[in-house]
């Protein structure tokens, strides 16, 4: 049986799946950011700073940096296993796909430790 | 996003760079706004996804009023989210 390789989880059940939880905590996040800052209009420097100070804010963005991640290369994979037919091109984007995606990773954890 | 993140987290100085880069710069405004329209968009119709794999709206016309219904809201909310940024 040859199985794909190149999906999020080897799976499709498991990519579908994937999709959705990681598409709630977006939600969460998205909601939670807007919220914020329409209820904060005079943000200043120092609350701004406290708000990513927290450990629990940590967590949670660096949640929602992870499923943003995993949501964007689930929906790349998908877009371009049915649009890019050569294998080669497939390859340099997915894996430009991988790399952008490895590097949001990086940075993300540096911004958020290094405050 | 991410450079702006960077910059408003980094020091007093580089939030204030920040904040003054979106409310002085159209440029900046213009693809904050691209950015959140995508972002708003993409939102909404996940939303409307989300309520057709528990089942909803999966029949022709509940499905063209649901479609409808998300193109409005996304544009209603992308016209709201311009006025805020300017």
């Amino acid at each position: 049986m040859v199985t794909s390789i190149t999906s999020f989880g080897r799976s499709g059940l498991y990519d579908w799946m994937m999709q959705r939880v990681t598409a709630l905590v977006l939600l969460t996040y998205t909601v939670f950011m807007i919220g914020y800052l329409l209820f904060n209009p005079g943000l200043d420097y120092e609350q701004w700073k406290d708000l990513f100070s927290g450990t629990g804010m940590r967590i949670y963005t660096l949640l929602a940096i992870l499923s943003m991640v995993a949501h964007a290369w689930i929906g790349m994979w998908s877009v371009s296993t049915d649009y890019i037919k050569q294998a080669g091109a497939r390859f340099v984007f997915q894996s430009a796909c991988g790399l952008l995606a490895f590097i949001y990773v990086v940075w993300g954890v540096q911004i958020l430790w290094g405050i | 996003m991410m450079c702006v993140l960077s910059l408003s987290l980094e020091s007093q100085a580089g939030f204030n760079e920040a904040a003054e880069m979106l409310q002085e710069s159209f440029l900046a405004k213009l693809i904050a706004w691209g950015l959140v329209s995508a972002l708003l968009y993409h939102f909404f119709a996940g939303i409307k996804h989300l309520i057709m794999d528990m089942g909803h709206c999966e029949e022709l016309e509940s499905g063209q009023l649901a479609a409808k219904a998300t193109l409005i809201v996304a544009g209603v909310s992308i016209l709201l989210a311009g006025v805020w940024i300017w």
